[in-house]
């Protein structure tokens, strides 16, 4: 037998690797149809393992592309589309949140043909979505679902306080909250520095109140009465009603929170009712009911501006590094497929909803029963985009990602800053990003 | 024909020769062999610390940002993150983390090294397992640490409410003044051992008979150390200080697992909102001149702690 010595293999490997360089194309195997998708953990387990253990198989068969997913925490999406997107190498899809495809409207590929199709095939995307991934006219990143924000309440506990129906007002819910957190079970709502659950509770606070960003032609307007009154307003609310911790609470520590039973109240995605729908052995409440069954939802209370809310966009973008963009481009119109789609927001069962009309009318909402029930028509009741009354643009990105808005009433809860302090300079700081 | 290759191989075995000799020549010279023996460190560190610093001063002068190569914009960066009061806090933790991060990771890693310099029993055991927290990756010690300081499942607020020792929980994280001393702790905790194990390092380097000279003369513990031990583990402190002074105050890790810089922006650190900025914002110019912010003050630090510790050579 003849032996392979360490001088053949060098040998062998070198000339092989100087055949791939000569030849200027990747070997084989790297030219396959695969497709590097790259998204969030997903608050639904059960959604990531549709993606794995579905659409994986499904879109090889269907296609011949190879679904390579990868997940990772979404406070990094943005780190990693940046460093992609500057070396030029990465995932050929990458989902961004809300208004980072203006961010990165630059390194996306026009998929126009793919959202008219889907539009048109499934009763029109909704507008605001629409406005997130359309910069300049042009489509650069495709809307795939919105995770609606809603307040999730123990029916029970606000029973035993008197209210028999969730508050319509934010005075009433801070009634309401004050009793609860006189009994030990505070409101739970995160302030801290984080992408989702923050910035859609303190937007429609601040809309509600009559506060707004910008006018509609950028100019900042944050430093005005309504921005001040809804700042008080949470102080207050904060000390009497909700559980201080949450200064220093990420996207997840609500969830646990309330699924342990340390807080009555929260607004988050139908992830709670689902994790506890999921397991209602695990989740009980103090006579041992399964939990979800003392889960309700409703949208957030109305302010003297009426009441808004503002509900997390997924897109996913094409990236124009991709040496895939066919490829990407295909397994986008094959996933956003009714049949295929559907597999993945039926797991959802209303965490993630559809962008588009149609989904409003599908089957699954006779079966998720009244708990999750606002949940279908939340996304088409959405109306404003952080940014307000101006464009989701760059600007509105680089303020949420700063955290402004949320810092601003952070830094008055806190007691850092007062009321009127904590406004001026919120206001300074959105100045500095909108005249640059 | 045979004559011919006979040849053909002389010739080819002188030119070898000619070779070889020329490359012996040349390594015999020291300069020669000392720029051979040092290119690969060169490259190393013009690849991987001089080319991105480079990068990082061109773009602080741009205003580039994510997929779009921007202009020349001179000092406007500089000046943008100099108004930013957000940077000026930053700035302002990142030198009050620092220092006290150091002065008790100097003070503890003293009394440390102190204790494991005498004779106990598992005294090498117990050497090396104090290692661990350096060991430990400090992304996962971090994540440690802020389950321990977690705003509502925080083992220590349950340990002290359940040994009433409090009535209302701590709020570790979810104070700025709380949050930046729990970050001073977590980095004391981890940085520790490595003061520890380096004046360990040095103590032992000190004759025996020096103290035994001491005590002869009456001095005490006390004195024994002021006027025996620090003197001479002065030079290996002021080394660790600086290595310690440059790994805090360009801390990334440790803020951004346990804080994320909340709560209100009290606990960012001139490397994470950088970070903020420059890589979750997309402004790369931006985020580049602000992470400059840290080379002054890094360079002083330095300059000043080696101009002392040659003046000690000297002296």
């Amino acid at each position: 037998m003849a032996r392979f010595t360490r001088r053949k293999f060098l040998q062998a490997s070198s000339a092989g690797l100087a055949g791939i360089l000569a030849s200027h194309r990747a070997p084989v195997f790297a030219q396959a149809n695969t497709v590097h998708l790259l998204r969030w953990n997903d608050f639904v387990p059960a959604a990531d393992k549709v993606l794995r253990e579905v659409f994986a198989p499904e879109v090889q068969k269907a296609l011949g592309i190879t679904l390579n997913l990868e997940t990772i925490n979404a406070n990094d999406l943005p780190a990693r589309a940046t460093a992609a997107i500057q070396s030029g190498s990465g995932p050929d899809i990458i989902l961004l949140l809300n208004n980072y495809p203006h961010l990165y409207a630059s390194a996306g590929v026009d998929v126009g043909a793919l959202a008219d199709e889907v539009g048109k095939a499934q009763g029109g995307i909704y507008p605001p979505a629409a406005r997130l991934n359309r910069v300049g006219g042009k489509w650069v990143s495709m809307p795939w679902s919105l995770v609606p924000a809603l307040i999730a309440y123990r029916k029970s506990w606000f029973d035993e306080v008197g209210a028999k129906s969730f508050p319509k007002t934010w005075q009433e819910y801070h009634a309401v909250g004050k009793k609860l957190k006189a009994a030990k079970r505070p409101i739970g709502q995160t302030l801290g520095n984080t992408f989702g659950d923050a910035p859609t509770f303190t937007y429609p606070l601040l809309w509600s109140f009559g506060g707004q960003e910008v006018d509609a032609k950028g100019k900042v307007m944050l430093n005005s009465k309504g921005t001040l009154a809804s700042v008080k307003f949470m102080t207050q609310f904060w000390k009497d009603a909700c559980d201080e911790g949450g200064l220093a609470w990420d996207d997840s520590n609500n969830n646990r929170s309330f699924l342990s039973g340390d807080i009555s109240a929260t607004l988050n995605g139908a992830s709670i009712y689902v994790a506890a729908l999921n397991a209602p052995d695990k989740f009980k409440t103090d006579k041992g009911e399964p939990l979800h069954t003392d889960i309700q939802h409703s949208p957030l209370p109305a302010g003297p501006n009426g009441s808004h809310n503002y509900h997390t966009a997924h897109n996913h973008m094409v990236m124009k590094y991709s040496k895939n963009q066919k490829g990407a481009i295909e397994f986008l119109r094959w996933a956003h497929r009714k049949e295929n789609l559907e597999k993945w927001l039926v797991v959802q069962k209303g965490y993630a909803v559809g962008t588009a009309r149609n989904w409003e009318k599908h089957p699954m909402w006779n079966d998720v029963g009244p708990s999750l029930a606002p949940f279908k028509v939340a996304a088409a009741g959405q109306s404003r985009l952080m940014g307000h009354a101006g464009e989701p643009n760059q600007k509105a990105a680089e303020a949420w990602n700063k955290y402004i808005i949320t810092v601003m009433y952070a830094q008055a809860c806190s007691g850092k800053m007062s009321a009127e302090e904590s406004v001026k300079w919120a206001a300074g700081e959105l100045s500095k990003i909108y005249t640059t | 024909m045979g004559r011919g290759r006979a040849v053909q191989d002389l010739h080819h075995l002188s030119a070898e020769h000619a070779r070889v000799s020329r490359l012996t020549r040349l390594l015999e010279s020291e300069k020669a062999l000392a720029a051979a023996l040092l290119a690969p460190g060169v490259a190393i560190l013009a690849l991987f610390i001089a080319y991105p610093f480079v990068m990082a001063l061109w773009y602080s002068l741009t205003s580039i940002r994510v997929g779009d190569a921007g202009h020349f914009v001179g000092l406007a960066n500089f000046t943008k993150a100099l108004n930013d009061t957000i940077f000026q806090q930053a700035f302002k933790n990142t030198v009050f983390y620092t220092f006290w991060a150091t002065v008790f990771k100097l003070a503890l890693g003293m009394w440390l090294a102190l204790l494991l310099n005498r004779h106990f029993r598992f005294k090498r055991v117990i050497r090396a397992s104090m290692l661990l927290p350096f060991i430990i990756p400090t992304v996962l010690s971090a994540f440690a640490w802020r389950w321990m300081f977690d705003p509502t499942f925080s083992v220590m607020n349950w340990m002290l409410y359940h040994g009433g020792v409090i009535t209302d929980r701590l709020p570790f994280l979810s104070s700025g003044d709380w949050a930046m001393w729990c970050a001073v702790l977590v980095n004391t905790w981890r940085g520790m051992p490595f003061f520890a194990i380096t004046l360990l390092a040095g103590l032992q380097t000190i004759s025996p008979d020096l103290h035994e000279a001491a005590a002869l003369d009456g001095a005490g513990a006390w004195h024994r150390f002021w006027h025996v031990t620090w003197p001479l583990l002065l030079p290996v402190t002021l080394v660790v200080v600086v290595f310690s002074v440059i790994q805090t105050f360009s801390d990334f890790q440790l803020i951004y697992v346990l804080t994320g810089g909340g709560p209100a922006n009290s606990t960012h650190l001139i490397a994470t909102y950088a970070y903020q900025i420059g890589v979750g914002s997309g402004l790369l110019g931006e985020g580049a001149a602000l992470s400059l912010f840290m080379f002054p003050v890094l360079f002083a630090v330095v300059w000043i702690q080696l101009r002392y510790l040659k003046r000690m050579d000297t002296a």
